[in-house]
């Protein structure tokens, strides 16, 4: 354990360096994010005569790109990388470090995020721009309730990605399962639009599932779409996905590696 | 001469698309699970739509089921896009990467016809199938079929759809003969063109001369549903066909621009 924590800065150095290395495929990648800015193209003009809910054209605008920001620093692509890690048996040269791959899995991803925040800094500026005094919080509570949140949104994505790329061991499909969470994602996390304008029998839905708080609870907090009160339960709810997708990532991934000793052995 | 050389490229066509089929054909499988993935993200792409009009019953001048057409044909569009444009590009970036392409340029035949006709995957027309279930549903709704002119209007520009969606594609390939790591352009590519499944009077000012000029996408998706619709005119069914071509011409001289400066991987 004190060796894992003493390694960690060295392995978060090595995730930077690597960040820094593919800088420019790194970039494109991130604009591959765009959906937000194609759903914001249709909601502004929707709300062109008139508000749409309690949306007004403007308040489309800083929610997508509320929406872009907070999914592209908090967004990983593990699946593949695990995926491929399994497929190609490059997961054994990680296995023969004497650190755990998730530990070093984390490190890489943790790294990352800064590249993320520089990368997606021009569209933060113009968000703060557009949202001015709105999207400065306020209150020292709203801003803790915010970053928190976004950690958490971090972590449940994490361990998500964790488990599905854990799959991988177990069957060949494990993209296709990906690709089936990503849309059910899209629909019930806020990414395509915001919660509330679905009818009102998915609210409980999407409440009692772990896809909200990975994207839509942090932009609400931060635009001022829900006052603190719910904030704060919604973020203990969310910290209880947390645990319970960081378990289920444990239990999948200690299965797996049982099976992918087994297949290697 | 040319009949020849054209009965011979048909040949090359033929047995490109057997190799294809019989990849395909192990995966069959795959047939099952990319069905339920595309009727998946039919429903994605049709959910932010249903919602827009619970709210109103008119979008920028589309009625629902009018806006259902476009999304017929955005559908379309990718279905051709993944299923006989990206596979290729894939194996190119990826040939030009590990130094194989050499031997693709080395083969007694047009470097770009091979490239073009190096991978496809069949499986993709379950896309197809989903387009024509939303342009039966949208027209059911309309009330009317579409008449025979209209038809006959977005088959020609079907045409000019699949020659502007290769020819972007061929542009982007070029492209990798300067930058090598461009594998993930495809992605972009592909994400650039999920702008397509609105009518393209949705987006304001420059981005939508952008999106029909520069990188065409209204062309393949707006104007053909307009075309079907019966909303679009001869001359500017005429001037999508123009356009089209244009494209085509231009990256086809782009492409043999670039080819010449083409250094093997090992150089």
């Amino acid at each position: 354990m004190l060796r894992t924590l003493r390694a960690y800065p060295a392995l978060l150095r090595v995730g930077l360096a690597e960040m820094v290395a593919y800088r420019a495929e790194f970039l494109v990648w991130i604009l591959t994010t765009n959906m937000p800015l194609v759903m914001m193209g249709l909601w502004t003009s929707v709300a062109a005569d008139g508000p749409v809910g309690r949306f007004s054209q403007n308040d489309f605008v800083t929610y997508y790109l509320a929406v872009l920001i907070v999914r592209i620093v908090t967004n990983n692509w593990l699946v593949w990388e695990m995926t491929m890690d399994v497929r190609q048996g490059t997961m054994v040269t990680r296995l023969l470090r004497p650190i755990s791959p998730l530990i070093q899995y984390s490190a890489e991803h943790v790294a990352a995020v800064p590249m993320r925040i520089l990368m997606i800094s021009p569209v933060i500026g113009l968000l703060l721009w557009v949202g001015g005094k709105t999207l400065m919080f306020g209150s020292l509570e709203r801003a803790l309730v915010f970053f928190v949140s976004l950690l958490g949104a971090w972590m449940i994505l994490f361990f998500t990605m964790i488990t599905i790329g854990s799959l991988a061991m177990f069957v060949q499909s494990a993209l296709s399962i990906f690709d089936m969470w990503l849309a059910v994602h899209f629909v019930l996390s806020g990414y395509l639009f915001p919660l509330e304008l679905l009818p009102a029998w998915v609210a409980p839905i999407s409440a009692a599932t772990p896809f909200r708080y990975t994207l839509a609870l942090p932009v609400e907090i931060w635009i001022r779409k829900i006052d603190m009160a719910s904030a704060w339960r919604d973020l203990g709810i969310q910290w209880l996905f947390v645990l319970i997708m960081c378990a289920t990532a444990l239990t999948v991934w200690r299965r797996g590696m049982r099976r992918f000793v087994a297949f290697g052995g | 001469m040319a009949t020849s050389n054209l009965r011979r490229y048909a040949a090359l066509l033929q047995i490109q698309a057997r190799i294809s089929a019989a990849l395909a054909m192990q995966y069959r499988f795959d047939f099952v699970v990319k069905g339920i993935m595309s009727a998946f993200w039919l429903m994605v792409t049709l959910i932010p739509l249903t919602i827009v009009f619970r709210q109103k019953s008119s979008m920028v001048g589309w009625s629902y089921p009018e806006a259902l057409v476009v999304i017929g044909w955005f559908v379309l569009l990718k279905g051709v896009l993944e299923g006989g444009v990206t596979p290729s590009m894939a194996t190119v970036t990826e040939g030009i990467r590990n130094g194989k392409f050499d031997f693709t340029l080395l083969k007694p035949a047009d470097a770009q016809f091979l490239v073009s006709t190096a991978r496809f995957e069949p499986w993709r027309a379950v896309d197809i199938l989903g387009a024509f279930a939303v342009f039966i549903y949208a027209f059911i709704q309309l009330g009317h079929p579409p008449s025979l002119a209209a038809v006959a209007k977005s088959l020609a520009l079907l045409v000019v759809a699949i020659v502007l969606l290769y020819s972007v594609w061929v542009l982007v390939i070029s492209a990798s003969f300067y930058v090598v790591r461009v594998d993930n352009l495809s992605y972009l590519l592909g994400s650039l063109f999920d702008a397509a499944r609105w009518p393209v009077n949705v987006f304001h000012g420059s981005l939508q001369i952008l999106f029909t000029v520069v990188f065409p996408i209204a062309l393949m998706t707006t104007y053909p549903a307009l075309a079907l619709l019966d909303r679009l005119s001869f001359i500017a069914t005429l001037a999508c066909c123009a356009g089209g071509l244009g494209f085509a011409v231009v990256s086809r001289l782009v492409w043999n621009r670039a080819i010449r400066s083409y250094t093997s991987a090992s150089s």
